[in-house]
């Protein structure tokens, strides 16, 4: 690697908003033909300095050189243009396009001024498969394929501009571990054929398995540049929180919660649990004061048992006792008034009210409960927003915060807040910690377990077993839309729940 | 409100919507000899700001019920036609007569007139929820489920009345539009009675923020416990329910029923003075008083250009090139542009 490789280089950039330092003095560096890793906690200044490379925000100080020349990029497009492509967390396209629209949109080959579809439809096809070996329909909307194949097909539109500079914001975080290899895979047949790849991701795993450098970045500085292999993860760790990272010991605390447990009352019962194409013959069972676990693959069925449990779609069929009463779930509203709570996976989709204020945000289902007419008082509200800001260390200026404006895992906590304030019986979390730093992550997995300590109960849905196999005192494993195991106490581990799993897939 | 922070205030539209408002009054003062003049006839407030606030307040009542209906990123293009339909319906439930008995001069109904005035809300009401049930049961765009009755409501009211416009004789129905109360024009004390009762069951209740919510992310509110389909269903019947009290405001004004011509283009003029109030049509935070002032300007605007006698087959032009410099203005992006000011923070 000489500095003749030397395709992007950043120096001394910085980037004041009102009140913060986003980046101050960082510089930063990418070689020809490299998958270089971008490591951070939230408000790292990872996404500042990528909005930075890729002209959504301009520069305070510092300077960018691309191939040697400086670069100012304006915009995304200009940046495009210039050769510096991303591919966001969010994929970024017109799900009712079709894929080789969503490809050449703004840039369509023509033909006598008119668009050539034909043409269009065939350098798409060839584009996907000879770079990416994805071969698929290129008519079809977008829609119809999986978030892993729209990933892939956001990165051919990046590519397709000849980048130099592929960007690459949390591509994996929605992906189940084959996807993950998919898209390795193509990562490395682009890095052979002289790309260089900025990947961001919170998988450290994955950081290990594809990446040839690391630069981290903390609160809004640099703190290195590394090789991979010279960094093991606790050190990596321990440079991006700044602190000697301690596995946190949870084993004994949940070896008590086991004992516990068993003596404790059942407070919900499902039974015959159906919805049809979506979850077949369900049954579990939910002690108070547990965190059951339901583990599976993506698609296998532990977000639609959940939805069907909070109400979201209706079940075909299926028994609900709570603390022996049967009951009937058929709206989030009824789930709420029988003590649920629900942190869905998707909570910008589900979950977030973006331009409500983070006070709002919270105290909405509260409100929902108490009843329309039954106005929570404005200083009782901020009193509420402030105790969960507080009790859970939501990072804002103040409570009227505009909730869009927070990062990732700041949003999480404040759904969370949001139905820690109704005190529910039973919290549904699926995929709490997806796509948020390790600090908040750990963080939110210590809330969990203290809450439970308090008696409050859990479902708890992660892609991340080591966070099912630490948190929870029974795990219900998925397969294909059935139930096929359960485990509990010292069972509960990687290896069985992948055994498990391994199983029902024969 | 639209206001956070007393520094922001000049970034919210509302600033820029009164300094509309507030540049054509003066420009009013200079081209029109005696628009500020105020007179007392009779115990009675007359002059040109008094009959603008009379006859914006049909419109104000309607931005207001729009307010709603766009902040849960709906819209609601019938409001027109349940002007006319109120109208009909109320004249064909009063009807009236004078009759000379006697040498006196007596005035009957078919109905009393507060059944009449009742009837006609009910059915201004049923039709908004109508186009709530389309959009939230059904699950119709709102655009094109209340263009079915923007469409069909000006034939129904045309039915109602025969195709006949329907003089209305019944004398105290006409206080509703004419009527002086403490000096000022009835009409006034409606509106208040509307935004009064409007903002306390928006902002004293949780609605508005479930409007809002709901506005925002249906999906996430849903999830959240908030029974949109609910809030949808309660938006556009209010919005009817306000159609309804324009159109007898409108009716009473002109003591007539008028199918093809009562409330024409009211929808139009009520979505553009939601939008000039700061109220996003993308839904979301909603704006009462910013509606208000928009509709006003809207009024004065119109006044304004048939004070100063622009010729009749140009007043649309001129109204629309003043109505695209305001929108310009308010916009961030264009006073960066055009001022180099710096957009407002979101």
């Amino acid at each position: 690697m000489s500095n003749n490789d030397l395709i992007l280089s950043v120096d001394g950039v910085s980037k004041q908003f009102p009140g913060v330092k986003a980046l101050s003095n960082v510089s930063f560096r990418m070689f020809k033909g490299e998958v270089h890793a971008l490591m951070g906690q939230n408000g790292a200044g990872k996404s500042t300095l990528i909005k930075v490379l890729t002209g959504v925000y301009p520069t305070d100080s510092g300077t960018i050189l691309l191939g040697g020349k400086p670069i100012a990029p304006m915009s995304t497009h200009d940046a495009q243009q210039l050769g510096i492509s991303t591919v966001y967390q969010e994929v970024n396209l017109c799900l009712n396009l079709s894929v080789a629209e969503n490809i050449f949109i703004g840039r369509e080959p023509k033909k006598f001024g008119m668009i050539d579809r034909k043409a269009m439809k065939k350098s798409a096809a060839s584009l996907l498969k000879n770079r990416l070996n994805l071969d698929i329909d290129v008519s079809e909307p977008l829609s119809s394929y999986s978030i892993a194949i729209q990933q892939m097909v956001s990165i051919a539109r990046g590519i397709n501009i000849d980048a130099k500079v592929l960007i690459l914001d949390e591509p994996t975080s929605s992906l189940d571990e084959k996807e993950v290899n998919q898209l390795f895979d193509i990562m490395r047949k682009l890095k052979n054929d002289g790309m260089s790849i900025l990947f961001v991701t919170h998988f450290l795993e994955q950081v290990y398995s594809i990446s040839d450098r690391i630069t981290v970045l903390k609160n809004g500085e640099l703190v290195g540049e590394y090789f991979t292999e010279d960094l093991p993860p606790m050190k990596l760790i321990s440079a991006m929180i700044g602190k000697e990272y301690k596995a946190a010991d949870y084993a004994k605390s949940k070896a008590a919660a086991a004992e516990q447990s068993a003596s404790r009352q059942t407070i919900l019962n499902v039974r015959n649990l159906e919805r049809k194409g979506s979850i077949n013959e369900m049954d579990f069972s939910l002690k108070k004061g547990e965190i059951l676990g339901l583990a599976g693959l993506l698609g296998s069925g532990r977000t639609e048992t959940v939805r069907l449990l909070f109400g979201i779609d209706k079940a075909d069929k299926g028994h609900f006792e709570i603390n022996g009463k049967p009951v009937h779930i058929h709206s989030p509203i009824a789930a709420i008034e029988h003590g649920f709570g629900f942190c869905p996976e998707d909570r910008k989709i589900e979950g977030l009210i973006g331009d409500l204020t983070v006070r709002e945000n919270i105290i909405l289902a509260l409100q929902g409960r108490t009843g329309t007419f039954k106005t929570i008082p404005r200083s009782k509200q901020v009193e509420i927003a402030n105790k969960y800001i507080k009790a859970l260390g939501i990072k804002v200026t103040d409570c009227e915060q505009i909730v869009s404006k927070l990062s990732g895992g700041n949003q999480q906590k404040v759904i969370l807040a949001r139905w820690l304030a109704t005190s529910p019986a039973v919290m549904i979390l699926d995929e709490p910690t997806r796509g948020i730093d390790i600090g908040a992550k750990s963080e939110i997995i210590d809330l969990i377990l203290d809450l439970c300590q308090e008696g409050m109960s859990f479902i708890f849905i992660s892609s991340e077993l080591e966070e099912v196999v630490k948190c929870c005192s029974r795990v219900v494993v998925l397969c294909d839309r059935k139930k096929i195991g359960e485990l509990e106490g010292e069972n509960i581990s990687e290896a069985k729940i992948l055994h498990l799993i391994a199983e029902g897939n024969n | 409100m639209a206001v956070k922070a007393k520094g922001e205030f000049y970034k919210s539209s509302i600033f820029w919507a009164l300094l509309a408002l507030g540049l054509l009054l003066l420009f009013n003062l200079a081209a029109t000899p005696g628009f500020f003049k105020i007179e007392i006839k009779d115990g009675h407030l007359y002059g040109s700001l008094i009959d603008i606030l009379n006859r914006s307040s049909s419109l104000i009542i309607i931005a207001i019920g729009m307010s709603l209906v766009i902040a849960t990123k709906g819209i609601d293009i019938s409001v027109g036609s349940t002007v006319a339909i109120t109208g009909a319906m109320a004249a064909l439930l009063i009807g009236g007569n004078l009759q000379i008995v006697d040498g006196v001069q007596t005035f009957t109904t078919n109905v009393p007139m507060a059944v009449a005035i009742l009837g006609a809300l009910v059915l201004a009401t049923a039709i908004g929820l109508w186009n709530g049930i389309l959009i939230s049961r059904i699950g119709m765009q709102p655009i094109i489920a209340t263009l079915i009755l923007m469409v069909a409501g000006r034939g129904i009211a045309q039915l109602l009345t025969n195709g006949q416009i329907i003089t209305i004789y019944y004398k105290p129905y006409f206080f509703i539009g004419n009527g002086f109360l403490l000096g000022l024009p009835f009409s006034i004390y409606l509106v208040l009675i509307v935004l009064a009762a409007t903002l306390l069951f928006t902002r004293k209740t949780a609605l508005g923020l479930y409007i809002e919510s709901v506005g925002i992310n249906p999906v996430a509110s849903r999830v959240t416990g908030i029974d949109e389909k609910k809030i949808l269903l309660f938006v556009y019947a209010f919005c009817g329910f306000c159609a309804g009290i324009a159109g007898l405001i409108v009716s009473s004004n002109v003591k007539c029923a008028d199918g093809i011509n009562a409330g024409e283009m009211f929808e139009l003029d009520a979505i553009l003075a939601v939008a000039i109030g700061g109220t996003s049509i993308a839904g979301g935070k909603f704006f009462l008083i910013g509606s208000v002032v928009g509709a006003l300007l809207i009024q004065t605007l119109k006044t304004t250009i048939y004070s100063i006698g622009v010729p009749p087959e140009i007043n649309l032009i001129i109204e629309a090139i003043v109505v695209f410099i305001v929108m310009n203005i308010q916009s961030a992006e264009f006073r960066k542009l055009v001022f180099r000011m710096k957009p407002a923070k979101e």
